[in-house]
């Protein structure tokens, strides 16, 4: 189904996600079964052929992100998407396509681990979604949503920032903002200028170049230079497209720090806080690769108290306390992920109330 | 103004579809909605349960720790969740299968609708679910049944849209018993 | 003077990496007369493994993608779904497809994908340094194995061209050698038409080239080549396991 009405439509957020991918024109779907996350292959398996699209289930995660590597070095737009244990079985084919360029988007809806876990919300494979996740020292682009309509036009966002970088793009989400339905309008913005793909393999034709996509580099100094260029690249998304969205720092003398699904848990709570005369504001990254460092370091340069939630032990807060101002405090509350650990906006009032010193 | 609902049962009271009408309903009056489902791991029979947010800005956090509106269609939910009704909240209980035992929460209402008998008494068990928004509605003011019925044609399948009337039926005898 | 031999239009004008006498090169020469005779090479999209097969782009005038270890035919998988009207194969060693490789080449095989796999199976790894393989002869001393393979703990060698011929999906399987004249022109025809099934949307085909590895076999060439025939033969019978049309 392609919608490009502003009717309000009431969908899943993994139902949102596949919903985009078509609209962004994605041609192959390629995954492997697991909760939360199977509301996307079946959705794109009754949808994708509709406009001629390929759906193929795989035979295993390994199979699946490697036939995204394949259909993306064709030049098409591709995705693939799992769960925790998927993703890291997924790991390999990610570090191959950061090796060999290639851009192409994954869905994580996370699920608690380690191991198998379960399939209750969670937010511990920050670290592996936002340090590259395999072997070999690279970075992938990754988005964070934390509404239905944000797993929609992020995931439009992830093909285009994946084919202008040429690298994987990441959707991490969790299971909260995956299995949850919300009113959305599924709008297309306007699409970004797209560099043409000057280095697909399609057949040389008489005339061409041979197009080579491989990450194996042998000559002296190749590698060393490769990684190089992947970092300027770094330097250029930390520069570019660092995205973040604010609420109530103006003032603020305590300001809330949370992504996807706790964020919008935080956003009730720094209500509560508001109508307790507190004065607490929010910073939400909504792209954790690049993270928005100059954001908190801009907010710290006033405020000088930060309170890091997160469904773990704490991850995203080490990228937090590299941004903010030296004397800035960032303290922290997590609810490691599993059934019966979603913490509720009470409970994150109480924290804010606990944490909270009005300056003089 | 930003409203919340819990709603829960056991699998087969129609729990979800409850929390998909009421935001159907919600957005057919422009209101941004938010529903979470939760549900335990079997199919069938296992707990259900959700929570309905709409506001006409953000919805804000889709979990609940203290509803203002509990809808508590079977012992087990009552038991577990009645007690956390936020004060000056209304807690909307399944009389027919939930003795309150006599069990009062400060400053919140407890409003007993026989919902299955009103349901058994309109010619189907399976529309205690709708005797329930009803309930829901009439105790809050949070939306107009109007809404509810056009939400109806939404929620339900084409094929189904023969019952509707029935169900707006079952929506009013439980506004009605609401009313007291 | 009339010129009776030359270099396919689809090999580069290149000297290889490979070791004398090792039959990487025939292989690779069969497969680029068979793009060249099909008039094809433009449209062919080569998928190279890990292993001695990995430099596949430097030898063949084609595009070419590199695939993780053991990958290829998921990758060849997603590179024909996405674009149907080209003509896709695998290059793939025996640790990569019978070890690492097991689930991607039973699926991709099972599904009739409709692309081509070129399988050399030369008993080792050998571009690590000779360990035993998947395809290691029961006895056959390698690096890894070093008072022989023991079949009760190793398991015996697989027989892919065998084993992939009992899936529907499979058009075509053959098994091939490049010891002598007589297999080498038998080998091209078989490559050939493996090729040919897929121009022709038959499904998956499946070629099993058995090579000789002297560096790691610790042979002179003439010895490898002897022991081709001698060893693996026996234990691997040439022939067409599974056809699905006429030739």
């Amino acid at each position: 189904m392609t919608v490009t009405s502003t009717e309000k439509l009431f969908v899943k957020g993994n139902e949102a996600v596949a919903m985009a991918a078509i609209e962004a024109g994605c041609r192959c779907y390629f995954g492997y079964p697991i909760t939360p996350q199977s509301d996307i292959p079946e959705y794109l398996s009754r949808e994708l052929p509709k406009s001629g699209g390929e759906f193929l289930q795989a035979e295993s995660e390994i199979g699946a992100i490697n036939m995204l590597l394949g259909a993306s070095a064709t030049g098409v737009r591709a995705m693939t998407s799992s769960s925790g244990p998927g993703i890291s079985l997924k790991q390999e084919g990610i570090s191959y396509m950061a090796g060999s360029e290639l851009p192409g988007v994954i869905i994580d809806i996370m699920r608690s681990g380690p191991g198998l876990g379960g399939i209750d919300a969670s937010q511990a494979d920050y670290w592996q979604a936002t340090r590259g996740g395999g072997h070999g020292g690279y970075r992938i682009i990754v988005l964070a949503p934390a509404s239905v309509q944000e797993m929609y036009d992020l995931t439009m966002l992830a093909f285009d920032l994946s084919d202008i970088y040429r690298m994987p793009a990441m959707v991490l989400s969790d299971s909260v903002v995956g299995q949850m339905k919300e009113s959305i309008v599924a709008n297309p913005r306007a699409k970004l200028a797209l560099p043409e793909k000057n280095w697909v393999v399609r057949g040389r034709a008489e005339g061409e170049e041979q197009k080579i996509v491989k990450s194996l580099h042998l000559g002296d100094g190749e590698m060393e230079a490769f990684h190089w260029q992947m970092d300027a690249r770094y330097h250029e998304l930390a520069d570019k497209e660092c995205r973040w969205e604010e609420v109530e720092t103006a003032d603020a003398e305590l300001i809330v720090t949370a992504f996807g699904s706790t964020s919008r848990i935080a956003k009730t709570a720094i209500v509560m806080a508001r109508e307790a005369g507190m004065k607490v504001g929010l910073i939400r990254p909504i792209s954790l690769f690049p993270f928005p460092k100059k954001a908190y370091a801009q907010l710290s340069e006033r405020c000088k108290l930060f309170l890091d939630i997160e469904l773990s032990t704490g991850q995203m807060i080490d990228d937090v306390r590299l941004s903010v101002a030296r004397d800035a405090e960032v303290a922290f509350y997590g609810r490691p992920p599993g059934a019966g650990s979603l913490p509720t906006p009470e409970e994150l009032f109480e924290q804010i109330r606990k944490n909270y010193r009005a300056t003089a | 103004m930003r409203y919340d609902v819990f709603i829960a049962g056991y699998g087969g009271q129609g729990v979800l579809l409850a929390g998909n009408l009421l935001s159907y309903a919600a957005i057919h009056e422009g209101k941004n909605v938010s529903f979470f489902p939760a549900y335990g791991v079997e199919k069938r029979g296992g707990a259900a349960m959700c929570t309905v947010v709409f506001a006409d800005g953000e919805t804000g956090s889709p979990v609940v720790g203290n509803p203002s509106v509990s809808v508590l269609l079977n012992q087990l939910s009552f038991d577990k969740y009645a007690s956390k009704v936020k004060r000056g909240g209304v807690c909307i209980v399944n009389s027919t299968l939930i003795d309150i035992g006599g069990l009062t929460i400060p400053e919140v209402e407890i409003v007993q609708v026989p919902m299955n008998q009103i349901a058994l008494d309109m010619g189907d068990v399976r529309m205690v679910n709708m005797v329930a928004c009803g309930a829901y509605i009439e105790k809050t003011g949070a939306m107009q049944l109007s809404s509810l019925e056009a939400a109806l044609k939404k929620a339900l399948p084409e094929r189904n849209h023969k019952l509707i009337p029935a169900n707006v039926n079952a929506m009013n005898a439980g506004a009605k018993a609401a009313k007291g | 003077m009339k010129q009776v031999f030359s270099r396919p239009e689809s090999l580069k004008d290149v000297s290889t990496h490979f070791c004398p006498g090792c039959n990487h090169g025939s292989v690779h020469r069969l497969v680029a007369e068979a793009l060249d005779e099909f008039g094809i090479r433009s449209r062919t999209i080569g998928v190279a493994s890990v292993g001695c097969s990995v430099f596949l782009y430097g030898y063949f005038d084609i595009d070419v993608i590199e695939s993780p270890h053991g990958r290829a035919p998921a990758v060849a998988t997603g590179a024909k779904r996405a674009r149907p009207d080209r003509i896709v194969f695998t290059y793939q060693g025996d640790g990569d497809l019978a070890a690492i490789g097991t689930s991607e080449i039973i699926h991709a095989a099972n599904r009739g994908e409709n692309i081509t796999v070129i399988f050399v199976n030369n008993t080792t790894y050998g571009m690590t340094g000779g360990q035993m393989a998947p395809t290691t002869l029961p006895g056959q001393k390698t690096s890894t194995s070093p008072y022989g393979r023991d079949t009760n703990k190793d398991g015996a060698p697989f027989k892919m061209a065998e084993l992939l011929s009992n899936l529907d999906g499979v058009a075509f399987s053959a098994r091939v050698a490049l010891n002598n004249p007589k297999n080498v022109l038998n080998a091209k025809k078989l490559i050939k038409t493996a090729f040919r099934y897929q121009v022709e949307n038959r499904g998956f085909s499946f070629i099993e080239a058995l090579s000789s590895c002297p560096t790691n076999w610790g042979m002179q060439s003439l010895e490898a080549n002897q022991r081709v025939t001698d060893e693996m033969i026996p234990y691997f019978p040439l022939g067409i396991y599974k056809n699905t049309a006429d030739l």
